[in-house]
Formats: structure tokens, C-alpha cells, sequence
């Protein structure tokens, strides 16, 4: 460990404005794309299953009729 | 029905491109002119925000003078296709049995003709109204000359990205002055050094090495991207 | 060699291939990323020039090097779809460009706030710095060009031609930026070159070098699936998939 204590660590003597923003940003964005790609997953899905289901109801609509 | 060889009709379908671009851009003679004043009226902006102490504008002449006349460049891009695109010829140009990337070079020549070579005549008298050092006029012309069929043949690739597309102006600026900017820094490197005393055959060099590059290059990139706006 | 190819390009064997390796990217990139941050911020010595700024290296480096990959593999990919047609390239690329933008953004970001510390300034006109923020300009020239099509097909093949022209063109806007660098302010100490780092200091580095391509891999497995769904939504085998997951809830 290079710091004696964790408030150390923190403070990282003096230059911890840079050394956290920089490594904030970085974990923001990752962290945003990462949940970015699963709720854009998780739309995707739902959208189709909704499409599929309501063409499921057309067709059966459909049969009805005939 | 008349033989003619397959390199002589090359020929030919490049000399009646060349001569019918010179022709129709001549006959819009505001297309030639416009960039012309575009750049002297940039140049004119700058002693009036900056300042007109004739020192301070030796310094940043050279650079100045090849951002404008990069801009004005630029500008000029937009109508390389556009009325070619909107009459249709340009889908004739893409039908032709000639190989088109010879075809777009000929093109690309004459808007280089008729932009590029006349602000490069065009920048000496500019240079003189920014105190631009004596020894530096030639050179100023020759760089700006050899830099801006570069730019012609790398805005030409834009052009030909953007032409089918109704809203392309900035979108176009987007894309070429990134790709600018190497031309950019020798250029007016060339220039910056003859003022300091020292010898600008190498950065003329380099222009002529990233000329041979894009004349390389170039007209395979505009082909295949004219093919994507007509065609898609 | 040519059905490989075609079949590694059908949408459908990828979407099954990528499933079975993507949790194998996304758990080996959170270990390494975690591994390399804990052992980059906390354990490795502090610079005896910089001090603890230095411990930017672990992000900036990293989401440099990363930046440049993206560009060459978005370029790469639009070669593949221009030459061969292969939609999955297309698909691929459309994923990289976003997230090699963000990356570029991440490096010029934490090399200006690098900078800060060790040249007192928020900016400064570096060779590095500036090829990255010409960089960027060709990364959201591309984005933007893709969107500016009506027709997807016509947005991806003018944005493949595009990234070939900027690949070709990066190396040469490197060499005059450095060129005109050293014209104009000569010897300044660059942030990351540096003579001979111990171990403990560029160990933690390679980790997190790893754990950012690793990140990169997943994400772009896992978008490039997504693409998958929107675009082949109407195929039978993307039907089935749904219809199945649904009904296991």
C-alpha cells in the first residue's frame, strides 16, 4: 500500500481534484455504456415480444371473421 | 461505325469533362468570384479585431492567410457535384464506360483551376495589405498553389459523401477540415520559415508528397462515395 | 474459406456464438478493471516527479490506446461490409463508433486534467493532446454522416468510406502534429513517455490496458446483438427467440 491510511488514499496528497475527476469520468462512462447496452436490450425485447403479440391477436382477429 | 482505341476515347471523355466544367462554371461566373471575395473580406476581419500594429500582423500573416483561403476552399466544395447532381449529368458521368475516377479528376482539376489557383494569385496582394515579410511572397503563392489541389482533391471526397443529401453544408465542414489540417500546418510551416530566414524546400516537399498521395488516393475515395449517393 | 466466412458473417450463427462468449468478456474485464484500479490507485508507488497525479496513467492510457483501436477496427469493419457485404460489420461498426468517441473524449478529458498539475495549465497545445482532439472531430464526422441518410444502407457504406479515408489519414495528421509540436515549443516533458518504469507502476497499466480491450469486446458484442434484434426483427429465427425467452419469462 502506498498511503498510510485510507483518508490518505482519498486525499492523495493534494492532487486528489485531478486524480478523482479523471478517474470519475472514466468509470461514469463506462458504467453508463455497460447499462446503456442492457436497458437497450431489455427495450428491444419488450418491444418485439409487444409487436409479436399484438400480431398474434391480429391473426386470430382474423380467423374469427372468416 | 468508327473505331477509336480504348486509351484515345479515355482521352477524349476527360478533355469534353474538363471542357464542359470549365464552360458551365465560367458561365456562373459568381461561383469563381464568390471564394475570391470571401477570402479578401476574412482577411479584412482580422486587423479589425485583432489589431492593425503592422508587426503584430507580420506575425500571424501566414497562418491567417492559409486559414482563409482553406475556409474559402471549403466553401467552394458544396457546388463541386451539387448542380451536376441536381440536373442529373452526374448520373450520366456514372453510366459513362470511362473509369470514373479518372472522370472526377478531371473535375476535381477544374474546380482547383478556377478556386485553388486564383486565391494562391490572389494571396500576394493580401499578404501585402498584412505587412507579410518581401521574401516570403513567392513562396506564399507557390505553397497556397500546391496545398490547395490537396484540398481539392480531399474536399472532393466530402463532396461526394454529402451531395445527395438536402441539408449537407455543415455536416460537409464536419467531415473535410479534420482532414485539412496536415496541408494546413505545412503550408503555412512554408511560409512561417522563409520569414524566419530558413529554407522551405522541405515543407514544399512534403506538400508535393501529400499532393502525389491524394492524387493516389483520392479519386478511388470520390468514385466509390458518388456511387453511394447516387445509387443508395 | 468463403462459407466460413459467410457464416461467421450470418447474423444468426453470431447471435448464438456471441452469446456463449460474452459473459466470459464482461466477467474477465470487471475482474481485470477492478484488479487494475484497486492496484493502480491504491497500491502502486506514487511518481517522485508527479506524485499522485500521475495515477491518471491508468485511465488515460488505456482509453488512449483504445481510441485508436476503435478507429481501426470501425475501419476495418467498413472495408468488410463494403468489400464482402456483410451486414454484421456494418452492425459492428455502428456500435464502435459511439464508444470510441466516448474513449477519445475520456483521454483528452483526463489529459487536461493532468495537465493541470504538471504544466499549471488546463490545456496545452500537445502533440498527443492535439491529434486526440483532431481525433474526436473524425469520430462525430462519421456518427454524423450515418445519421444524415434517409436509407440505412446508403448512411453505413458513406460512413465505411469515410472511416477508410480517416484511417489512412490519422498517420499522416500524427506526423504533421508532431512535426509542428516540435517547431513550436520545443522540450517539453510529454505526460506519459517516460524513461524505464518499475514494474509495480506499468504492471497495474498492462492490467488495466487489458481490462478496457476486454470492456470494449463485451460491449461490443452485446450492442452488436442488440443491432441484431432491431434489424432482423422480422426474420423467423429472431421470432422464434422471442417467442422462447418469453415464454420462460
Amino acid at each position: 500500500m502506498a498511503f498510510d491510511s485510507f483518508s490518505a488514499l482519498l486525499a492523495m496528497d493534494g492532487h486528489a481534484a485531478y486524480v478523482w475527476s479523471a478517474w470519475g469520468l472514466t468509470a461514469l462512462l463506462l458504467i453508463a455504456s455497460a447499462l446503456h447496452a442492457r436497458t437497450e436490450r431489455r427495450h428491444l425485447m419488450q418491444n418485439l415480444k409487444r409487436r409479436q403479440r399484438r400480431e398474434h391477436h391480429a391473426d386470430r382477429g382474423k380467423a374469427h371473421e372468416s | 461505325m468508327q473505331v477509336i482505341e480504348p486509351k484515345a476515347e479515355l482521352g477524349i471523355a476527360v478533355r469534353a469533362t474538363i471542357k464542359r466544367d470549365m464552360t458551365l462554371v465560367l458561365r456562373r461566373r459568381s461561383e469563381v468570384i464568390n471564394p475570391l471575395v470571401f477570402f479578401a473580406l476574412v482577411i479584412t476581419l482580422f486587423p479589425l479585431g485583432i489589431s492593425p500594429d503592422p508587426q503584430m500582423l507580420a506575425a500571424i500573416a501566414p497562418g491567417l492567410l492559409w486559414v482563409a483561403a482553406l475556409l474559402a476552399t471549403q466553401l467552394s466544395l458544396d457546388t463541386l457535384f451539387r448542380s451536376d447532381y441536381d440536373d442529373g449529368s452526374l448520373e450520366q458521368l456514372l453510366l459513362s464506360p470511362q473509369p470514373l475516377p479518372a472522370l472526377v479528376l478531371s473535375k476535381t482539376l477544374v474546380h482547383w483551376l478556377l478556386t485553388g489557383l486564383p486565391l494562391a494569385l490572389m494571396a500576394p496582394l493580401l499578404g501585402l495589405m498584412l505587412a507579410l515579410p518581401g521574401q516570403s511572397y513567392a513562396v506564399l503563392a507557390f505553397s497556397l498553389a500546391l496545398g490547395s489541389a490537396s484540398l481539392s482533391l480531399i474536399g472532393a471526397i466530402g463532396a461526394a459523401l454529402t451531395v445527395g443529401l438536402s441539408r449537407g453544408g455543415v455536416l460537409l465542414s464536419l467531415l473535410v477540415l479534420p482532414l485539412y489540417i496536415p496541408v494546413l500546418i505545412f503550408g503555412a510551416g512554408a511560409v512561417q520559415v522563409v520569414i524566419l530566414g530558413g529554407n522551405a524546400a522541405p515543407y514544399l516537399a512534403i506538400l508535393g508528397a501529400q499532393l502525389c498521395l491524394a492524387l493516389m488516393l483520392a479519386p478511388w475515395a470520390i468514385a466509390a462515395a458518388l456511387r453511394i449517393s447516387i445509387n443508395g | 474459406m468463403w462459407a466460413f466466412i459467410h457464416k461467421l458473417g450470418s447474423p444468426k450463427w453470431f447471435y448464438t456464438i456471441s452469446s456463449r462468449l460474452q459473459p466470459w468478456f464482461w466477467g474477465l474485464a470487471i475482474l481485470l478493471l477492478l484488479v487494475g484500479s484497486v492496484w493502480g490507485l491504491a497500491f502502486a508507488p506514487s511518481d517522485y516527479q508527479q506524485g499522485n497525479s500521475f495515477r491518471i496513467i491508468y485511465v488515460h492510457v488505456p482509453a488512449a490506446i483504445l481510441a485508436q483501436s476503435c478507429f481501426v477496427a470501425m475501419a476495418v469493419s467498413g472495408v468488410i461490409f463494403l468489400v464482402w457485404k456483410i451486414k454484421i460489420a456494418d452492425m459492428a461498426a455502428t456500435v464502435i463508433a459511439p464508444f470510441g468517441a466516448a474513449m477519445t473524449f475520456v483521454a483528452l478529458f483526463s489529459g487536461a486534467v493532468w495537465g493541470m498539475p504538471t504544466w499549471g495549465t488546463w490545456w496545452v497545445w500537445d502533440a498527443r493532446l492535439t491529434s486526440m482532439l483532431i481525433q474526436l472531430f473524425l469520430y462525430l464526422g462519421v456518427i454524423a454522416l450515418r445519421g444524415a441518410f434517409a436509407s440505412r444502407d446508403s448512411g453505413a457504406r458513406a460512413a465505411s468510406v469515410l472511416a477508410l479515408v480517416g484511417v489512412v489519414n490519422i498517420p499522416i495528421i500524427k506526423y504533421s502534429v508532431n512535426w509542428w509540436n516540435t517547431l513550436h515549443q520545443p522540450a517539453t516533458f510529454t505526460l506519459t513517455e517516460r524513461p524505464a518504469m518499475p514494474m509495480d507502476m506499468w504492471l497495474p497499466l498492462l492490467i488495466m490496458v487489458l481490462g478496457f480491450y476486454c470492456f470494449f469486446i463485451a460491449l461490443t458484442l452485446t450492442r452488436t446483438r442488440n443491432e441484431i434484434l432491431r434489424r432482423e426483427s422480422a426474420k423467423r429465427w429472431v421470432r422464434e427467440l422471442v417467442a422462447d425467452t418469453g415464454r420462460r419469462g
